[in-house]
């Protein structure tokens, strides 16, 4: 059943070329208007009400909770701890492969981060439930925790979910050695929670052993099969409904312990479960973006060449799990050098453990690397801009592949060019607005992997002519299902309103998952695909049947058009898919798709997103308050399926840069291990009056080796370069180099004071 | 959360009557006290909504030239009413740098005066705290404190008094209406706040059951109304408390300041009057040496309570920027970026 009613596209309708077309969100009226359903918005029949207790501790066991007392409170219906707990077919402490993530599922009375699940209260209302939890009162054996970089670490084996943690081209120790001039600096990015709108949250609901679930999620099938794991069902008694996701931002890309814990509740219970996280239960048992400590090497020649970068990463983990922030990979795309290392530490501290967010990697890799090399071009006397151009990677240095496409020179020059940055005088502390505050300008190089997963789709044309498309894909908000529905109907040769398209349930074929930007590209190639399976079936009939006008016109090509099939070399020939059909007597016909990365071409070439970032910060010289005053993004992804959902991608990662850069940090107690800004009036995030002006270029760029379509990613690259050209802004503005996020206001007092 | 009675009362006398009993607490918005109600910060068993009385909620000239705000007027009503904001433009202004529109828009003139503190500790009931509970002792000492207070704090608490809005009041003399029990008293805002000593719990001279009933501005206050700014230092350009702020209002006759007021925020464990930086001004020509004398003095007794240190300096170039704006004058129009340093500033005001 699709979610997502098909609304009329209107006078944006265009035949057979959707794709390039600015459609606007195909559900945005559901959404304005309250009716898009999210997964906490369900209601069965019987639902009872579960809230999780987490740890106020970081590290110890729990010795005590007074579940009489929850228990005793009226509307409480069942209080569930490591004592009652029904068995799980699979330990939540085995790791089977390197996206399966260890949960906290009240497997024992351990406590090993702050936030931590240690019981469970079922009520019959929401109200109840949280009484209940806050009369379990648990009592606790403490021990000290640990939460900074500041103590023993090890050399992981891996990074992200599985790269390696070292890599090296050339000699970069002999390099380093022999270099005119050399760098060294230390920057350091704060622990930092995705919060997305949507808090975490799960309806669940068992008939015997099979199992509904209303869940936000990047990733139906992986979420599939954890759950088949957990609780030792069939994948296919497991339904998943996430027609709408209030965001995840990777987050929600693996399904989290507390939403593992509503089904454990709903089947101990025998009833539907509703569980949704608070805003404070979503920093811990969730993911979120660890802390790093991060030293660049830089050695250049006199005329500032680069001749080596060495980027070492120090990174927090969890005790129980790996995720180390494979920050130092940023160096191995974007600028060349003979010479170039990078490595990884990490560090396992008492925090819940650290997951993909928005830009895993790149995004604090490449907050240090920009910031590097805009020290290292003040070193060399040369424009941050030039000197990036200077040493400009004509090839991938770090595997010497050519890239399948690279537009970056002409973000570079686009942005450039718009943002005025002709202009920028070298020196710090040159410019002033009118009324006397300093003006900064800075540059940072966005990049991005192309990333592809595997997907499938069905295609099916009817007897009337229309069209269908299914796949399981998620909408994060992003606007997939309008983009993919764009280039489900181009498939089909139909306008979308011809064509249905589902998307967001389980029971669809499997989408992959919608992360890594890599979503658009591998979900609608399945689609692609699908469309042109079904096509080729359909001219199969066509030509081989003498009643038709494309009879025998197998040789010369025939091409869908319109919801026609015309003959290549003579248009005005051809029929409607509806007379094939009908004529052939079938109600429909279905064809299949499989969106996958090309091997060939992968091996070959380096595939990346680039782009360029042009930040200018004004700052009040006596009072060190911050603004960014104008942020220009020019980017070159590839093909763009809808400039309006691209264009709010880029602006989005560029405000999560201006986020990054000036207001996001976890603030840990270092005494009790807890998070004490663990809300959305502490944790700061950029509000309307920190992005007074935000553009985006659509740089042009075609590639013929990434996938059929064109299509790299743009959910990420935003983040990248952003924050590195907001913190050259504001060495540009004050001549004080801070080398630690956010930049805040003490810190521009002090480092003006030391100045 | 926890039962609780609530009550609705539609006089003052059965609000007072109702608020009486151990365990009550005066709702107004409740944009406050129900976020810590939810975190189990505070948990009374009774809430007296205010929100229904009658009569709270005007804005009046009186007879003698004050102005009398009703406990229940909203903090955007205030600060949007044309003829208050004209006669007391830096009240509006420290009201629009508040919150966001929409908690302005809710958010009452009593419940932002009795607004708590924002540390986090007071916030998280798992910490110790001898606000939320006597005697558990102070985790904020030792721990993270860089928004923490750097003038009146005490050994056993060092919170800052978060309101944008009492800050003006403080400077331009202020004075809480208050009904209880036994009637009606008044008191100056700068009374109305008690410095935390041993007794971090009892945060103003409210006696139990005792409510705010108005606000009122004294005639001589709208005197300084061509010379008062606000400005408030953070961490965003909106929507964040203060790191520190001030508020300044001058009398200037014929190039002399013959009367000067100032109040600081964001630094102090209540709304702080800044009377011997006052004193300095007085008889002096406005400039920029004279003002940073006052800044000084401001924060001559100020002390780090952690590593907020740099607030001292910070709380200094906000004084002296905030009475060079004042000494410029009053805006015609209020700014788009209310009392931020991002809003226009006058000629020949910034420092280095
Ligand atoms: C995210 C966020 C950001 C904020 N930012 C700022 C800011 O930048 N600057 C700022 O100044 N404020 C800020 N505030 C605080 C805001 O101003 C206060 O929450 C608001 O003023 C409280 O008013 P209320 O009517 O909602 O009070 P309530 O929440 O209803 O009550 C607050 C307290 O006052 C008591 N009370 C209420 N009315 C009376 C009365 N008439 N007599 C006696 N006691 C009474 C209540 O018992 C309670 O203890 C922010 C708040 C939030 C949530
Ligand atoms: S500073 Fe005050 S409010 Fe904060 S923890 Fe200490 S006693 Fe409590």
């Amino acid at each position: 059943m699709s979610e997502i009613a098909s609304l009329p596209t209107g006078s944006r309708q265009r035949q057979g070329s959707n794709i390039g077309q600015p459609m606007t969100r195909r559900e945005g009226v559901l959404k304005v208007t309250g009716q898009a359903t999210y997964a906490a918005d369900n209601n069965p029949e019987g639902l009872l009400y579960a809230v999780v207790a987490t740890a106020t501790i970081a590290r110890g066991r729990v010795t005590h909770l007074d579940v009489e007392a929850a228990k005793a409170h009226p509307g409480v219906v069942e209080v569930l701890t490591p004592q009652n707990r029904p068995p799980l077919a699979l330990d939540p402490d085995a790791k089977l492969h390197g996206f399966m993530f260890r949960l906290d599922l009240l497997q024992n009375d351990g406590v090993r981060y702050a936030g931590q699940p240690i019981a469970l209260v079922v009520a019959r209302t929401l109200e109840a439930a949280n009484e209940g939890a806050a009369l379990l009162a648990p009592q606790y054996e403490v021990e000290a925790p640990r939460v900074d970089l500041d103590g023993e670490n090890f050399v992981p084996e891996v990074v992200g979910p599985g790269a390696p943690a070292r890599a090296e081209t050339g000699d970069f120790d002999a390099e380093y050695a022999g270099s005119a001039k050399t760098l060294e600096a230390t920057y350091e990015t704060p622990p930092q929670y995705h919060n997305a709108m949507e808090p975490h949250s799960i309806v669940a609901a068992w008939d015997g052993d099979r199992l509904s679930i209303d869940m936000p999620t990047q990733g139906m099938a992986m979420a599939i099969d954890r759950v088949a794991g957990l609780f030792g069902i069939p994948a296919e008694n497991i339904h998943i409904r996430s027609p709408f996701l209030g965001g995840g931002f990777g987050s929600k890309g693996m399904p989290a312990g507390p939403q593992m814990l509503g089904i454990i509740a709903a089947k101990h219970v025998g009833a539907p479960v509703k569980l949704v996280l608070s805003r404070q239960q979503m920093y811990g048992p969730v993911g979120h973006r660890g802390q790093t400590r991060q030293t660049l090497r830089l050695g250049m020649s006199d005329d500032g060449r680069l001749t080596a970068i060495e980027h070492h990463t120090l990174a927090s983990t969890s005790r129980f799990d790996d995720f180390v922030e494979p920050a130092s990979n940023a160096s191995h795309t974007l600028y060349a050098a003979p010479g170039i290392r990078t490595t990884h530490e990490g560090a396992r501290i008492d925090i819940g453990t650290p997951m993909f967010m928005r830009a895993p990697g790149e995004a604090s890799g490449s907050a240090a690397l920009e910031g590097a090399i805009d020290e290292a071009a003040f070193a060399a006397r040369m424009d941050p801009l030039d000197f990036r151009l200077l040493n400009y990677a004509e090839v991938e240095p770090i595997s010497g592949k050519p890239f399948s496409s690279k537009a970056l020179r002409e973000c570079y020059a686009k942005g450039a060019e718009r943002f005025g940055w002709a202009k920028r005088p070298l020196e710090p502390r040159s410019m002033r607005d009118a009324e006397g505050r300093l003006v900064g300008w800075g540059v940072g190089t966005a990049m991005f992997p192309a990333i592809m997963f595997q997907a499938a789709a069905r295609a099916v044309i009817r007897a009337d002519g229309s069209g269908l498309m299914e796949t399981g894909a998620h909408d994060m908000g992003q606007g997939a299902w309008t983009a993919l529905h764009q280039i489900a109907a181009d498939g089909l040769g139909l306008s979308m309103d011809e064509t249905e398209f589902r998307a967001g349930s389980s029971d669809l074929p499997d989408a992959g998952i919608a992360g890594g930007s890599g979503h658009t590209a591998t979900a609608g190639m399945a689609l692609h695909r699908a469309g042109e399976d079904v096509i080729a079936k359909l001219t199969e009939l066509a030509v081989n049947d003498e009643n038709s006008p494309l009879y025998g016109a197998g040789n010369v090509g025939v091409v869908a058009r319109n919801g026609r099939l015309v003959r290549q070399d003579d248009e005005s020939r051809g029929e409607p898919y509806a007379a094939i059909l009908q004529r052939a007597g079938l109600a429909e016909i279905e064809g299949k798709g499989q969106g996958v990365p090309d091997a060939g071409p992968r091996e070959k070439y380096a595939m990346d997103a680039h782009g360029a970032v042009f930040a200018e910060v004004t700052v009040d010289p006596d009072l060190g308050q911050i603004r960014v005053t104008r942020l220009i993004g020019a980017f070159a992804a590839g093909r763009v399926i809808n400039p309006r959902m691209v264009e709010s991608q880029y602006y989005g990662g560029m405000i999560w840069g201006i986020s990054f850069a000036l207001h996001e940090e976890a603030v840990h107690d270092k005494r009790s291990g807890r998070i004490m800004n663990a809300n959305l009036a502490e944790y700061r995030v950029p509000v309307n009056a920190d992005v007074p002006s935000l553009e985006t270029i659509l740089v042009h760029e075609d590639d013929p080796y990434v996938n059929a379509l064109g299509i790299k990613g743009v959910g990420e690259i935003g983040v990248t370069g952003t924050v590195g050209a907001i913190a050259g802004a504001i060495w540009h503005a004050t001549g004080v180099r801070v080398r630690r996020f956010p930049i805040n206001v003490a810190d521009l007092l002090e480092g003006a004071a030391a100045r | 959360m926890n039962l609780f009675e609530y009550v609705r009362p539609s006089s003052i006398a059965e609000a007072v009557a109702a608020a009486g009993e151990p365990g009550s607490a005066y709702l107004g918005a409740g944009t406050n006290l129900l976020d810590l109600m939810k975190g189990g910060v505070t948990r009374p068993s009774r809430l007296v909504d205010l929100t229904h009385l009658p009569d709270l909620n005007g804005i009046e000239t009186l007879p003698d030239g004050s102005a009398r705000i009703g406990a229940l007027v909203k903090n955007s009503a205030l600060a949007h009413d044309p003829d208050f904001a004209k006669r007391f433009p830096v009240v509006a202004e420290a009201l629009l740098a508040g919150a966001s529109a929409q908690l302005r828009n809710a958010a009452t003139v009593g419940g932002n005066l009795m607004q708590r503190t924002r540390c986090s500790y007071f916030n998280d009931p798992a910490s110790a705290c001898n606000k939320r509970e006597p005697g558990t002792g102070c985790d904020a000492l030792g721990g993270e404190n860089r928004s923490h207070a750097v003038l009146g704090w005490s050994d056993h608490c060092i919170a800052v008094h978060p309101s944008d809005f009492c800050v003006p009041l403080a400077a331009l003399g202020a004075i809480v209406e208050i009904a209880g029990a036994g009637g009606q008293r008044e008191v100056p805002l700068t009374d109305f706040h008690r410095l935390p000593g041993d007794t971090p719990d009892r945060e103003t001279v409210l006696e139990a059951g005792e409510m705010i009933v108005a606000v009122r501005l004294p005639a001589d206050a709208a005197a300084f109304a061509d010379h008062q700014r606000y400005l408030k230092v953070r961490e965003r350009t909106s929507y964040a408390f203060a790191l520190a702020s001030a508020a300044a209002a001058l009398k200037i006759e014929n190039g002399t300041i013959v009367e000067a007021r100032l109040a600081l925020g964001g630094v102090a464990t209540k709304p702080w009057r800044a009377k011997a930086a006052e004193a300095l001004l007085a008889g002096a020509a406005p400039g920029k040496q004279v003002f940073e004398k006052a800044a000084e003095a401001a924060f001559a007794e100020a002390r780090p309570s952690g590593d907020n240190g740099y607030k001292i300096e910070l709380g200094k170039r906000v004084v002296a920027r905030v009475l060079a704006m004042a000494a410029a004058g009053t805006p015609d129009r209020m700014p788009a970026l209310p009392a931020s340093p991002f809003a226009p500033i006058p000629e020949g005001v910034v420092n280095v």
